[in-house]
């Protein structure tokens, strides 16, 4: 069945585009005749429409939704194997599996995406330094191509299309079915200790010295601060609570605060003078340099989402989310880009700095690398916002770096194939009948 | 034959009209409770796809039916052999319907009567049937899903609000004639819900998804509510709407 979706729903960024035509994909049943009734057009899987930019839009093809396609097959509760749909969403995985005493492997920092989504852009954690991506956790799973061809791919069986798949942004065809190993926890808790960091020195010192013991890292930095406070911040790092009481998993009151934003803010509301305050308080909320918690499971990893919607802050016109990588050894970009962010007042509301570790990504196009990677949003603002993104990107492109599909709206061509080296591979991978906004952008002369 | 639900048996729920996007989440709420379900719909595949869901989400046991329940000619037969797979049910849950073509109703009698008998015809034979076993039992819980659109006659779409609306007035009967057997008959009239069945109508602010309307049955049922709208802010907009003099109203087209 046929629908129509606005773009600025379709995209976590509502950077606005022309609608979407959407066909729902409920059953598994309906998938093959789903692709076989619209491949006069291309395809791209949609599930639930939370990367920011246009790797999840599709404006002259059909999205196929996979938002009903959710439904569990197996869970295995002594080895915890899920076999399940491809548009199942992680929301539900930890409804149904953590109180059986199973977490995700990886999870971004919503839980209201889907594995398939998961796949598709082979997301990363707080864990990456000891979990690496999601793709790594997926033992196997089902793809339907518009050939008609419905192929079982596993890290031994159709290997090339079981990697090019993993980060392979929905273009190599329809994922209905996944297999999932999930992590062993003994409570619905994790230790957290916030430390602040005083510069950026200051931070890669501590954050290397967190990852040997905690599983889970990451560095929210302050980013209008400026001169020797450059890359000020405060460091969260946290690991399962662990417990022998049985009852440590029964006691699921996982419910938070839960508002919403009822409809698109003003324009000005993100303006640099708002964001210099909370950027301030939010810095100097610790009183102490140290402070250590036990905390529930979404407000450690999903803060953002107690605010529904809260995209709707950026008004109308939406936002950028930049996320690049940097090797190791060209750390000092992380400062470049910092500096300039900061000399040009674009002020990011949310900037957010992670140290990767050495495990390597299953995909073709996965995106993590051994190095830094650092998130920044912008309001859109016009060609004043675009064109600074474009500066910082070269930035990153000169040391070596790449940036995230999944955030992307703006990189170009040339800087997409250089920061991919497994591009030319992986296009023999893309099914002829799927493509997307991104795609287009990245292949068209 | 089968041993008589009690309060103490097992929770198990018969679902008539399995495959509804509300049916599909009630069914997991009460998987997550541990509950037997047995699911009546016409799709094998589907069901047995459903089946497997709920098995994963913690349901104690899962039974199907396949069969076109508009077609089960006895309610009550139909209960029995649901029980025959899943032993004694306490809680029967009516999830299907259909929205019809209104336009389309207005000019051909057969789609008029397809909307009449999908969305309460059948219903209420099929009701009185389960209704007499429960009766009989003193022990029981209708949950039926009706609609808001049931509450006032609205032009362009008073087919289908006509057919909810004597749902709702049925229902309404039934509880009052079952209140002193002890059995609990629920009324839940929906607001606009983000289903299949609703993809092709303008969706806005007031839309829910049907695992919001889920909860809502399921508490609804714990509370042992009579009628219950959901989510709660379509009790305040029907009253207005309820409110409005019929000399204006006539003139409204909301």
């Amino acid at each position: 069945m046929r629908s129509k979706l606005k773009s600025s729903e379709a995209s976590w960024g509502r950077i606005a585009g022309p609608g979407q035509d959407v066909v729902h994909v409920d059953w598994i049943s309906e998938a093959a005749p789903s692709i076989k009734e619209n491949k006069e057009r291309t395809l791209l899987p949609h599930g639930l429409g939370r990367s920011y930019g246009d790797v999840c839009l599709n404006d002259q093809g059909v999205l196929l939704s996979t938002k009903s396609l959710n439904k569990f097959i197996s869970f295995d509760r002594t080895t915890g194997i899920l076999y399940c749909e491809a548009g199942v969403a992680i929301s539900e995985i930890l409804k149904v599996c953590l109180p059986a005493g199973w977490f995700p492997p990886v999870t971004a920092g919503t839980k209201f995406f889907s594995l398939g989504g998961a796949i598709a852009n082979d997301i990363h954690g707080k864990n990456h330094h000891v979990a690496g991506t999601f793709g790594r956790h997926v033992l196997s799973l089902e793809l339907v191509r518009s050939n008609g061809e419905t192929l079982t791919c596993t890290p031994t069986q159709n290997v090339d299309l079981f990697r090019a798949t993993i980060g392979g942004l929905g273009l190599t065809g329809l994922i209905t079915r996944v297999t999932l190993q999930l992590k062993k926890v003994t409570t619905d808790r994790i230790d957290v200790e916030t430390i602040r960091v005083k510069n950026l020195d200051d931070f890669f010192t501590k954050s290397a010295g967190s990852d040997n013991d905690f599983e889970y890292t990451v560095t929210w930095i302050d980013c209008l601060a400026t001169g020797s406070s450059l890359g000020r911040g405060l460091l969260m790092r946290g690991k399962h609570a662990e417990s022998n009481n049985k009852n440590s998993l029964q006691n699921l009151s996982n419910k938070s605060l839960n508002v919403g934003v009822p409809i698109d803010m003003p324009n000005f509301l993100l303006n640099s003078t708002n964001m210099r305050l909370f950027n301030a308080a939010y810095f100097n909320r610790m009183q102490g340099d140290e402070k250590k918690s036990l905390s529930k499971i979404d407000p450690f990893f999903y803060p953002l989402d107690a605010i529904k919607q809260w995209n709707r802050l950026y008004g109308k016109r939406g936002f950028f989310q930049f996320q690049f990588v940097v090797p190791k050894a060209a750390a000092d970009t992380i400062g470049h880009v910092l500096a300039q962010t900061s000399s040009k007042g674009m002020g990011s509301f949310l900037v957010v700095l992670k140290e990767f570790g050495p495990i390597e990504s299953p995909g073709l196009l996965s995106f993590p690398m051994p190095g830094y990677t650092m998130t920044l949003d912008f309001a859109n603002q016009g060609e004043a916002t675009t064109s600074f993104i474009q500066t910082l990107e070269q930035m990153v492109l000169k040391v070596g770096g790449r940036i995230y599909p999944a955030k992307d709206a703006l990189m170009s061509k040339e800087s997409f194939a250089q920061g991919y080296n497994k591009l030319t591979e992986f296009k023999r991978f893309v099914d002829p009948g799927f493509s997307s906004n991104f795609w287009r952008r990245m292949t068209n002369a | 034959m089968m041993p008589q639900p009690t309060q103490n048996a097992e929770p198990a729920a018969l679902i008539l009209g399995a495959l509804s996007a509300i049916a599909i989440e009630s069914a997991r709420l009460m998987a997550g409770r541990s509950w037997k379900i047995c699911l009546v719909a016409r799709s094998k595949e589907k069901l047995i796809e459903l089946s497997a869901d709920l098995i994963a989400r913690g349901a104690k046991q899962v039974d199907y039916l396949v069969m076109d329940v508009e077609q089960a000619a006895d309610g009550g037969q139909l209960l029995l052999s649901a029980e025959q797979l899943s032993g004694p049910i306490g809680t029967v849950l009516v999830a299907w319907g259909a929205l019809g073509d209104q336009v389309l109703a207005e000019n051909d009698a057969h789609a008029a009567m397809t909307i009449l008998n999908t969305n309460f015809n059948h219903q209420a034979l099929c009701l009185l049937g389960i209704a007499k076993k429960f009766e009989e039992r003193k022990y029981g819980v209708i949950a039926a899903i009706s609609s808001v659109a049931g509450d006032r006659g609205r032009q362009s779409n008073f087919i289908y609000g006509s057919a909810k609306g004597a749902f709702s007035l049925f229902l309404q009967g039934l509880r009052n004639k079952l209140q002193k057997s002890g059995v609990h008959i629920l009324t839940i009239k929906p607001g606009f819900v983000a289903t299949p069945m609703t993809r092709q109508v303008k969706q806005g602010p007031l839309f829910v998804g049907p695992d919001v309307v889920a909860s809502g049955i399921l508490r609804a049922i714990d509370r042992k509510s009579d009628v219950v709208y959901l989510p709660w802010f379509w009790l305040p907009i029907m009253l207005i709407i309820k409110a409005i003099p019929e000399r204006v109203f006539k003139k409204l087209s909301l």
